[in-house]
């Protein structure tokens, strides 16, 4: 059954990832989307379904919820034509950290978890929302630069294959980080609950992420415009890169 | 012959002749109605009559006494096909001087709109009409600018999406600036200031556009308060500095410099959140849309070929229909009258069914006729087998 369903949300993922490149097919590559999440959300239930406790607590399978969630964040908005350029660079990533997932034993249903607890549901579904939601600020960055780049090098081509407006992408970064940061307070919270009651020592991933909380917080108070506003959130995203694929091994160890 | 087109365009006639020709909407109408069953397409770049069920020769001597001159030469004349695929591509904006522009598609229903057009030109008018829709809707070919002052517009709108609610500073009053300000103005955008050497001036603009005129002196005041400064003077020097421009600013500024000589410093495109199109790279954005409307003009070519064929089925069917309809009528009539003999002979019941029964009987009798016949009708055999029926069946007389 989990495998009926790996397939087709894969399949949805790499459509939608090849199906970007072209305006033509774009609409193709919204439909792969939608259909390929759908997929995928079937498998989480079936996870949910035949795993006794929490079925993301592992490294790989909170890859495979962590791909949900950019997933998801990214077709609220994401699907929209003006943003098709968003999804050549979303939709890809999906597809190859998916098969991460899979290769790591994420997206099996293992039938008895090795810990389970309110408290890290809360504390996994809530750091991984956060990081989903800082992807998904990292890539309207880094469209925010390109744009921003073709203004100020005069590209003769910028009215034929458009982006979003810069002011639009700028707003939309500073939204998803303001999303995001208040998650990833309430993911951090009910970490350091679980650890203060159950024990354990501080790691180096905890260490990055409380950094990434930093970094994220003074995006919010020091209220950047522009160019550096793009460049701080990428920086964030960088330490969110190294949280979720450098160190999560030790973390979930 | 059904339709017929006579008429001249910027393809063949000089600015010169074809302002002789132009007519606006109301005369255009009076034009067609005094020629009969007619449609007078008139704009800038044309003047075109369609006829319907006369030689347009009558046409071509109205036209002609309008232009006070011969036309022989000038104009173009079409035929049925020929014409609606004609009319067919001005709607679609492909015989435009720029392929895809829009107005023409409105021009084309003010047109129809303001004739009295008998079926055969009201349906190759409501043809034209859709293909015009779908060419736009359908292909890119009319997204894209066509024109220095709506490229401005359009890389405006590349920064601030909405231009809604956005300030614009006017500096100068030149022709190529007061249109890139009326695109932006239609875009939403609001002239907050028009800025020139002699105040007077630019009271006339501002008053035109809703906003104030200042002095070239408080130019850089101004500066803080917009979001797209348009410059358009025939000033020697530079009017506009990086030095001018705020230092600490949290929005984005959009320069658009149409003058020749450049009135703003080439510097301001280094300043953080300021960006600069001077009038070249205005040109080479125009230059390059354009080539992309070309690209797509292919496409909407071949959506206007369909709808020219689907047209041409249905023209063909004209010649065959007053024979179908007038075999039916016939049969129709015999059925009649031998019902009518029997009449008195059958209850109500009997003669319910009897109706049905004969009724049902010619349908399926001319059913396969009626399809071979509208089959034929695409075919040069059509008129054959119209004029057969009507000798099989004695209908030369209806005809």
């Amino acid at each position: 059954m989990v495998e009926a369903l790996f397939w087709p949300a894969l399949f949805g993922y790499g459509e939608a990832a090849l199906a970007y490149a072209s305006a033509r097919t774009s609409r193709a590559a919204t439909w792969g989307v939608r259909l390929g999440w759908l997929a995928q959300t079937a498998l989480l239930v079936v996870q949910a379904v035949r795993t006794d406790g929490f079925p993301w607590a592992t490294w790989s399978g909170s890859l495979n919820l962590f791909v949900w969630l950019v997933v998801g964040a990214y077709l609220i908005w994401g699907c929209r034509p003006t943003f098709r350029l968003l999804g050549l660079g979303v939709m890809p990533l999906a597809a190859v950290l998916f098969v991460v997932a899979r290769l790591g034993g994420g997206t099996g249903a293992q039938g008895r978890a090795d810990y389970s607890n309110l408290f890290l549901v809360l504390h996994v579904g809530f750091v991984l929302a956060a990081f989903a939601g800082f992807t998904l600020a990292a890539a309207l960055a880094a469209v925010y630069l390109w744009q921003e780049s073709r203004l100020r090098r005069r590209d003769t081509r910028i009215l034929g294959l458009r982006l979003p407006p810069l002011q639009l992408l700028e707003r939309l970064t500073k939204r998803m980080v303001a999303i995001s940061l208040p998650l990833l307070t309430l993911g951090l919270v009910a970490g350091i609950v679980r650890q203060s009651r159950d024990g354990g020592g501080f790691d180096a991933l905890e260490g990055v992420t409380a950094l990434t909380w930093l970094v994220y917080g003074g995006f919010l108070l020091s209220r950047p415009v522009g160019r550096r506003a793009a460049y701080l959130a990428l920086g964030g995203f960088a330490l969110v890169i190294v949280a979720r694929l450098a160190l999560a091994g030790s973390h979930f160890a | 012959m059904k339709i017929a087109l006579v008429g001249l365009s910027h393809h063949v006639a000089s600015v010169e002749l074809r302002e002789r020709v132009a007519l606006d909407r109301a005369a255009a109408a009076v034009f067609a109605r005094s020629l009969g069953d007619a449609v007078c397409l008139s704009t800038c770049n044309r003047t075109e009559v369609y006829v319907s069920g006369m030689d347009e020769h009558a046409a071509l001597v109205a036209l002609e006494e309008l232009a006070g001159e011969s036309l022989e030469g000038v104009v173009y004349r079409l035929h049925d096909e020929a014409a609606a695929l004609h009319l067919f591509r001005v709607a679609a904006g492909l015989d435009s001087l720029i392929p895809g522009e829009g107005e023409i598609l409105g021009q084309v229903r003010d047109a129809y709109e303001a004739a009295s057009p008998g079926p055969v030109l009201d349906h190759v008018f409501r043809d034209a009409l859709s293909v015009g829709k779908r060419v736009r809707s359908e292909t890119a070919i009319g997204e894209s600018p066509a024109s220095v002052s709506s490229a401005a517009a359009a890389l405006a709108a590349q920064v601030f999406g909405e231009l809604a609610g956005r300030r614009v500073l006017l500096v100068g009053a030149g022709r190529i600036g007061e249109l890139a300000a009326a695109n932006l103005a239609s875009r939403g955008a609001s002239i907050a200031y028009v800025v020139n050497r002699t105040v007077a001036t630019a009271g006339e603009l501002a008053a035109r556009f809703g906003g104030e005129a200042v002095g070239l002196d408080g130019l850089a005041t101004c500066l803080g308060d917009v979001d797209v400064v348009v410059t358009s003077t025939s000033a020697p020097e530079l009017v506009l500095h990086a030095a001018d421009v705020p230092a600490r600013r949290h929005r984005p500024l959009f320069f658009i410099d149409i003058a020749v000589p450049r009135d703003v410093d080439p510097a301001i495109q280094g300043l953080d959140g300021c960006f600069l199109y001077d009038i070249d790279d205005l040109e080479a954005v125009v230059a390059d849309t354009l080539a992309g409307r070309r690209v797509e003009a292919a496409r909407a070519e071949q959506l206007v070929a369909a709808e020219a064929d689907r047209f041409r089925t249905w023209l063909a069917s004209l010649e065959v229909v007053p024979a179908i309809a007038s075999l039916r009528a016939r049969a129709e009539e015999i059925r009649s009258q031998e019902l009518a003999k029997v009449q008195g002979r059958l209850s109500d019941s009997e003669r319910r069914t009897v109706e049905s029964v004969t009724a049902q009987i010619l349908n399926k009798l001319l059913h396969l006729p009626t399809v071979r016949m509208k089959e034929a009708a695409v075919t040069a055999s059509g008129a054959v087998y119209a004029d057969a029926v009507r000798h099989l069946f004695g209908l030369e007389d209806e005809r």
